[in-house]
Formats: structure tokens, sequence, C-alpha cells
């Protein structure tokens, strides 16, 4: 199993991790101009509002881009290559994630692929990571 | 201070050297110089490799230690090389916005000597890239920061793993592919074997590139990916007007425009992923203070960690249009003999990359300018020096000449 660093939240981001160990995945909506954004923060960035609010979402969305990584750094297995990705939420939020279920070959991971989010075990918390839809 | 001090003062100031705007020319590179060494150089360490290139920078200018007034550095903090050069400054930057730091520093600088808060400015640059003497380690990173949480936790750390991510989506969305790749790689290579403190110079085709070269991170293989070496440069700034009366008088080289722009520091962040928008702005803004267009330059510095990055920049800068970024370097534009010479040291890719490559970006530059590259292009009066800190979090743009407008 792929192993990496551990995240360590801080106040802003601690319910994104919370929700995370359950499994949910949580990102923030401006309740004033409706956007929602990512990374966590108290107010929202498009608008500057503190009328936020932390909103449970589907976690699926398409892959934008990725690469593969033949070098993963400790404590990742080096013999196993890491698909370092970037997906975008149908909220229109971008993160970067893993990909996890596919074999690491191009032909495998078409950009655009509709994506869903699990959730990996990583020290104390979960790690949320996504699967291209028919890989299992 | 008397009631005679009015609004006017500060252009009483300014008018002492001569200088009102920090751009038009009126403030000047007067010296600059790399470390003797550059590649592998395990006897020294990060602080000396400043102090060798800050003293032949130095001694380019005809200028002493105590002549200098000002300096900036990113990486060390500017008093860990103030006063190990033994200069006590009366003006500082330590702005810090990755390896495009030291051509922030020129702007920067070039509004301290213009406002008369420094009158003769030194910028260094040194790192243990390869050798990691006298370094910080990555393994230090924090997990807590943004970076830390949302990019560490999936194994996005080092550039070859990070500053890669968004070029699938650039080339998906223009049709190109890796051929593209390679072909920036082939072009800045035949710049590269004529310059032989380049650190790759072997001749390499895009057939070798894509199928012989070690993968690294798809879609990039070794040679796609920078050279990872030591080594360190420095630059002396001051009015041109005082540069006149040094013994490098017949090689300054003068600033006619900047700009400067950051975007998100986690690269997921990015406004949009086939285009960096602080490209867009830095560049415009370098354009618009030098009262310049794109047929005014001659030549082109674009920051190459990854070969991706002249793509993007060509594009951003506007020298290309949208998508014809990889058919410009491959129909020889940017080679020997081309219409614009680009990375003409042979680039991140294949000259040097100590960690912060846009100290020798502006070397090279300003070799050309000066008439003094190893593969020097004939003519270059002017010089687009492009570069990006972070991955994709911040960008800078300095437009030097050999003549003052």
């Amino acid at each position: 199993m792929a192993g990496g660093a551990t995240p360590i939240p801080t106040p802003d981001t601690a319910p994104f991790w919370e929700a995370a160990r359950a499994e949910r995945l949580a990102i923030q909506r401006c309740r004033s101009c409706g956007r929602h954004y990512f990374y966590p923060r108290d107010f929202c960035p498009h608008c500057a509002s503190g009328d936020v609010e932390w909103r449970d979402v589907s976690g699926s969305g398409r892959l934008i881009s990725y690469v593969i990584n033949y070098r993963p750094l400790p404590p990742h297995d080096p013999a196993e290559p890491q698909i370092i990705a970037l997906v975008e939420l149908d909220e229109g939020v971008r993160m970067l994630t893993n990909i996890v279920g596919s074999p690491a070959e191009p032909d495998r991971l078409p950009l655009d692929a509709p994506v869903s989010v699990e959730f990996e075990p990583r020290g104390d918390w979960k790690l949320p990571v996504f699967r291209l839809a028919g890989e299992r | 201070m008397t009631a005679t001090h009015g609004p006017g003062s500060m252009h009483g100031v300014g008018s002492m050297h001569g200088v009102r705007s920090m751009h038009g020319g009126n403030v000047a590179v007067v010296g600059a110089a790399e470390t003797s060494g550059l590649g592998v150089l395990p006897e020294m360490s990060m602080v000396q490799l400043h102090a060798e290139a800050a003293r032949y920078a130095l001694a380019d200018a005809g200028l002493s230690i105590g002549d200098i007034d000002g300096l900036a550095t990113a990486g060390p903090l500017p008093m860990e090389v103030s006063d190990y050069l033994g200069i006590t400054p009366r003006w500082v930057d330590g702005t810090m916005v990755g390896g495009c730091s030291f051509l922030l520093h020129v702007r920067h600088a070039a509004a301290a000597i213009a406002a008369g808060a420094a009158t003769t400015v030194l910028i260094t640059h040194g790192e243990s890239g390869r050798s990691r003497v006298g370094m910080s380690r990555y393994a230090a990173m924090s997990t807590d920061t943004a970076s830390g949480q949302f990019e560490v936790p999936y194994g996005a750390l080092l550039p070859y793993a990070t500053f890669t991510v968004p070029a699938l989506r650039f080339l998906h969305e223009r049709g190109m592919s890796r051929a593209d790749l390679a072909e920036v790689v082939v072009a800045q290579r035949e710049w590269a074997m004529g310059n032989p403190r380049a650190f790759r110079r072997k001749p390499i085709t895009a057939e070798e590139v894509l199928n012989s070269s070690p993968p690294v991170a798809y879609p990039f293989t070794r040679d796609m990916c920078c050279v990872v070496t030591d080594g360190g440069g420095a630059l002396v700034l001051t009015a041109a007007d005082r540069a006149a009366d040094l013994g490098s008088a017949g090689r300054a080289v003068y600033l006619l425009g900047s700009g400067e722009a950051t975007e998100a520091p986690i690269m997921s962040q990015m406004a949009d992923v086939g285009s960096f928008g602080a490209f867009r702005r830095s560049s415009a803004e370098a354009f618009a203070t030098a009262g310049l267009s794109h047929s005014d330059i001659d030549h082109l510095m674009c920051y190459d960690a990854f070969a991706h990055l002249p793509l993007y920049m060509l594009e951003d800068l506007g020298f290309v249009g949208r998508g014809e970024s990889g058919a410009f370097i491959a129909s020889g534009a940017t080679r020997p003999g081309g219409s614009l010479p680009m990375n003409t040291n042979g680039g991140g890719l294949s000259y040097t990359h100590t960690g912060m490559y846009g100290m020798f970006a502006m070397q090279e530059a300003i070799r050309q300018l000066r008439g003094e590259a190893a593969a020097q292009v004939s003519g270059v009066r002017t010089s687009f020096v492009q570069g990006v800190g972070m991955y994709f979090a911040a960008s800078a743009s300095l437009i030097f000449a050999s003549q003052r407008p």
C-alpha cells in the first residue's frame, strides 16, 4: 500500500480533515456569492464575505491532468509508480490528489475521465483520493 | 528638516543621480558574474557560492565592498550574505518567491535606486543544489502549511512530481503532444553544444528525448527535466549616470521595463491550468513600462526548470498565439540562426540549474547584450527575461537593453 506524509490540520482546515476521517468530502461554499472554494479559509476568496458554510459534496468530478511519478519519495514504495493528479469536482473546485485503482498507463488515464472520491488511511487521518469510473 | 522640504523634495533626492523613474534605462547593471565553477562543487558551501559570485561581480564593476549600500538575496536571509561579505547595508530585500526572486530583486533595487533609498545594490545567488553543502533540506518541510496539507501527502513535493502536473492539460487543450516537449530540449541542446560551461552538451534528437531518456514523471523524461547543479551568480546595479564613471561603463546594461505577479501558493489553485495568469500580467507590465512590443525583442530567456515552461511562456508572453508554441520551436525559430534566439546558454535543461535558476537567466541576457556570451548572437540590443517562482506561484519579467533609449 502506498504511504506518504501525514497532513497536520490547522484550525482553518480541521473541518476538512475531520470530515475526511469520517469518509465525507466537505468543502466550503459562500452563502453570499454562491461559489464553492478550496483550500479552506474562514471567508470567501472570491467576494470576501465571512458568511460561509461547510458542505458535504458527492466527490464526483473529472481528471484534469496528471503525472506518473516513477521516482516517488519514501515512505511511498519506490517500485510502485504514483499517479499525482489534478481533479476538478462537480462544484468547480480543483484539488491535487492521487489516482488509485488504475494501472500507471497513459492509455488508461484519459483526461476528462469521470472520477469519484474514496478515502485512504494516512496516520491518524484519512486522505481523499480518486478513482476513475469503471476501474476496480 | 526645514519648512523648505515640501512635496518636491523626493524629486530632489532622485535627481541627485539623475534618476526619476526606475525604468527608461535610468538604472544599469554595472557588474555581473557567475561562480568560476558550475556543476558539481562539493568543496563550496551555499554562502561561499554567494560570496565568490559577489566578489567577481564587484571586480567586474570595478567597485569594492565599501561601495555597496544595498543587498538583496533569496534562500539565505540578506544579513547572512551581507555580514559574511563585510557589508553594512542601508537597504535590504529578502523577497523570496522561488527561483525568479532575483528578477524581483532587480526590479526592487531599481525602484530603491530611483527613490534614493540605495545607491549601489548587490544581488547574490548561490545554491549547493546538487551537493547540498550548507543548505537546508526538503525533509524539514512541515505538513501543516497549505502545501504540506494538500500537496505533500500525495507525493507532490519535489519539482519533477509537482511542477510538471499541469503539462498534460496544456498539451491536451491545444492538440499538442510529448513531441512538443522533446523539441524544446533539442532546440536548447543546440545552444548548449556551443557552451563549454553547459552541464549537458551531448547532441540529442527528439526521438532520443522521448524514447531513450529515462522516464522520470510521465510525460517527462530525464532530459525534459533540468540539470541539478551547484553554482552562483551576482549582479551590481546603480544609477545609469553613475555607470558612465565606472570601469565597466562600456559594458553597462540598462533596465527598460519590469513586471512581477503572484498567484496561488499551491499549484492546484492556479486560475487556469493551461495558461499562467502571472506570466501574462508581469510580461504585459514589462512591455508597457519599457514602451516596447514583441518585435522589438532580439533575445529571450525563459526560465525552464522543465520543458513545458518555455511553451507556456512563449504563449502567455504573446510571442506566439495560443497553440503555436510547439510548432514555433520545432521550426527552429529559437535555435541558433533563428528569428527569436531563446535560452542561448542551454537553459536550465542543459546549462545549469541550482534550484533557483533566475540569476542564470539574467546572467546570459547580460552576456548577450555585452557581446560576451559563449554562443553569442550577433546584434542583440534588447533581451526579455521571463522567470517563474515555485510551481506556477510567481512570475517576473525584465527587459534589458545594451543602450539607454
